[in-house]
């Protein structure tokens, strides 16, 4: 009994909420809106001014740079493993995924002189054209080996239009502590399946290519 | 020695150094009013505005001034040249000679001449500053006729009317002050208002003066003659370079033009704020420029603040308030101050004035109920369904439910 009480007063308030939200929808009288209207336009000015002293949302650009959200797509960037080989194993998955043609990707054999990335291929030539991309990430999703990835570089603006095709030079990543740069061997009696894992935590002292 | 007998007394190159005066301070001004409204808008809109060019960005709009000097100077093919060259001359020109008349200080020296910053005191100087904005309006209407295209054709025949109907309202408006001062001259308007400014005095003229001024510098919430969604550019569409930069020169010079006239009549002129008179006495007649740069500076804002706040009117809307609104209330105020002049110059008594004082105030609320009762009346004509059926084929709405209308979004 007291639950259908309880029911029927929540119906009550919920039927006076829409008669309430149904009055305030309601247009307002010629009457109304002449009397309102000018006070309204008035309290406009005051909302103009009081904005004056307000905060103001500009950043001023070069000076001052916000940092961007985590995942904000950015110029890309070719991974390496741990040792320094490429990740790019030259499959071209990343150039049939773009949907504005702006990758380009050329594959070469690797051998036992010379040697980018575990596995029969590398990328020999990889060019991305920034006047075509549209930083959708399709490329990224397409990626096998998480060789492609973006950062959040934003500053990607030139007065030159070969400047911006990047090549693969510009868009490999840096070397970090203890990486030994492509060609060199893989690790010793591992295999590439080992590399794919993420069995390999850093480079093996036989990898350094004598000279 | 009044101010006319003054200037009577200045040699030649003395008018002429306050001629490059003038013009140099209308310049300056326009600079900076270019500069303070995009900033202050920019503020109202939570924005900064231009800060790059010279310290708080004040060179920006000198810097767009060059930049629209270098720019190609493009003449339509379909344009009449002549006419086309001349019409910002003539609209650039307007502007600058109303200026001739309008006082900007009290005494000063000029290389140690005795003399008052003001070019010429003629007896009709304001009916001057009225004239020289009509002929402005042959500016406009001619660059739209002669860029032989539609935009700049609307959009002249729009700020054209507009000026035209808008300078009505305000000789209406200016005509309270001349019966008040009993004299057209500038110089004689600002002595007038020695004790009391005429926008105290006269604040209905005020208002309508300061309505219609935005409305004559076809500026927002009045700028439908530049309607950016409709007519592009207005009458300037067609117009590049230092054309262009003619015609941008003469709507900020109109602005100060306008804001200096108000002053004028209706701010004391170049006297100081009430209480302040002081500082005229210790400061010297130059100091006054202050008073009335900072006088100007206040209408300027208030051009502003209206771009900033109201949204542009309908073309039809902006017409009717100026013909149905604007001027038969003047015309009505008109009445009752020219009838209370002349009853106070002959001295009826007190009881009288009160009396028609009372009578116009009764007439009012009399007009005003008759109006509101008359729109009620058919406001209810309305809701009874007297308004016979379109003779156009409509949608049957009662086929719809509810639901099924707020889908469509009826």
């Amino acid at each position: 009994m007291s639950e259908m009480n309880g029911k029927s007063e929540i119906e009550k308030k919920t039927s006076q909420g829409i008669e309430a939200a149904a009055a305030a929808n309601k247009p307002l009288t010629a009457e109304e809106q002449a009397t309102a209207g000018f006070f309204k336009q008035l309290l406009g000015f005051w909302v103009t001014f009081r904005t004056m002293f307000k905060k103001v949302n500009t950043v001023n650009y070069p000076e001052v740079k916000e940092p961007t959200a985590d995942r904000f797509h950015g110029r890309h960037q070719l991974n390496r493993y741990d040792d320094g080989l490429e990740k790019c194993i030259g499959c071209e998955l990343c150039a049939w995924a773009c949907p504005a043609d702006a990758i380009l990707v050329e594959a070469g054999d690797n051998n036992e002189e010379e040697r980018f990335s575990p596995g029969e291929r590398y990328g020999k030539v990889y060019q991305i054209n920034y006047l075509r991309c549209v930083f959708c990430g399709l490329c990224i999703e397409a990626c096998p080996t998480r060789a492609l990835t973006m950062t959040n570089e934003y500053e990607l603006a030139d007065d030159k239009r070969d400047k911006l095709i990047f090549e693969k030079e510009d868009l490999l990543a840096p070397l970090r502590l203890g990486m030994i740069p492509a060609p060199h061997p893989m690790y010793p009696g591992t295999t590439d399946t080992d590399y794919y894992r993420g069995a390999i935590k850093g480079p093996h002292p036989d990898q350094e290519v004598k000279k | 020695m009044s101010t006319s007998q003054l200037l009577g007394t200045d040699p030649g190159w003395i008018i002429l150094v306050k001629g490059l005066i003038v013009f140099v301070f209308c310049v300056l001004c326009t600079l900076l009013a270019i500069w303070a409204e995009r900033r202050v808008v920019a503020r109202m809109q939570m924005r900064l505005g231009p800060n790059r060019v010279g310290k708080f960005g004040l060179l920006q709009s000198l810097a767009d001034g060059v930049k629209l000097a270098l720019k190609e100077d493009l003449i339509p093919k379909a344009a009449d040249r002549i006419v086309f060259v001349i019409a910002p001359v003539i609209s650039a020109t307007t502007c600058f000679i109303s200026f001739a008349v309008i006082p900007m200080t009290g005494r000063v020296s000029l290389f140690g001449h005795k003399t008052a910053m003001q070019l010429t005191d003629l007896p009709v100087g304001v009916l001057y500053v009225l004239a020289a904005a009509s002929v402005g309006v042959y500016g406009i209407v001619l660059a739209g006729w002669s860029s032989g295209s539609t935009y700049p054709l609307l959009g002249g025949l729009r700020s054209s009317a507009q000026v035209i109907s808008y300078e009505v309202a305000m000789g209406l408006s200016l005509v309270a002050v001349f019966i008040y001062a009993g004299s057209m001259s500038t110089s004689e308007i600002v002595a007038a208002q020695h004790h009391w400014w005429y926008a105290v005095v006269l604040f209905p003229s005020f208002v309508i003066y300061a309505i219609s001024m935005v409305g004559e510098t076809n500026r927002a919430p009045f700028d439908l003659a530049e309607a950016e969604g409709e007519l592009v550019g207005g009458f300037h569409t067609e117009y590049s370079s230092l054309k262009f930069a003619l015609f941008f020169l003469a709507e900020y010079v109109n602005i100060v033009g306008v804001s200096a006239l108000a002053t004028t009549l209706f701010l004391g002129g170049y006297h100081a704020l009430p209480g302040l008179s002081f500082t005229e006495n210790w400061l010297g007649g130059w100091f006054t420029m202050v008073w009335f740069v900072a006088k100007i500076a206040f209408f300027f804002f208030f051009f502003i603040w209206l771009r900033g706040t109201l949204p542009r009117m309908r073309y039809d809307q902006f017409m009717k308030f100026g013909w149905k609104v604007l001027i038969p209330f003047s015309l009505a105020w008109i009445m009752i101050v020219s009838t209370l002049r002349v009853m106070s110059q002959r001295g009826t008594s007190r009881a009288i004035i009160v009396a028609f004082t009372g009578g116009v105030v009764l007439l009012i609320l009399l007009i005003s109920t008759l109006f509101e009762s008359s729109q009620k009346r058919a406001e209810k004509r309305d809701e009874l369904g007297d308004v016979p059926p379109p003779s156009f084929p409509v949608p049957d709405l009662a086929r719809f439910t509810n639901s099924e209308l707020e889908q469509r979004n009826v």
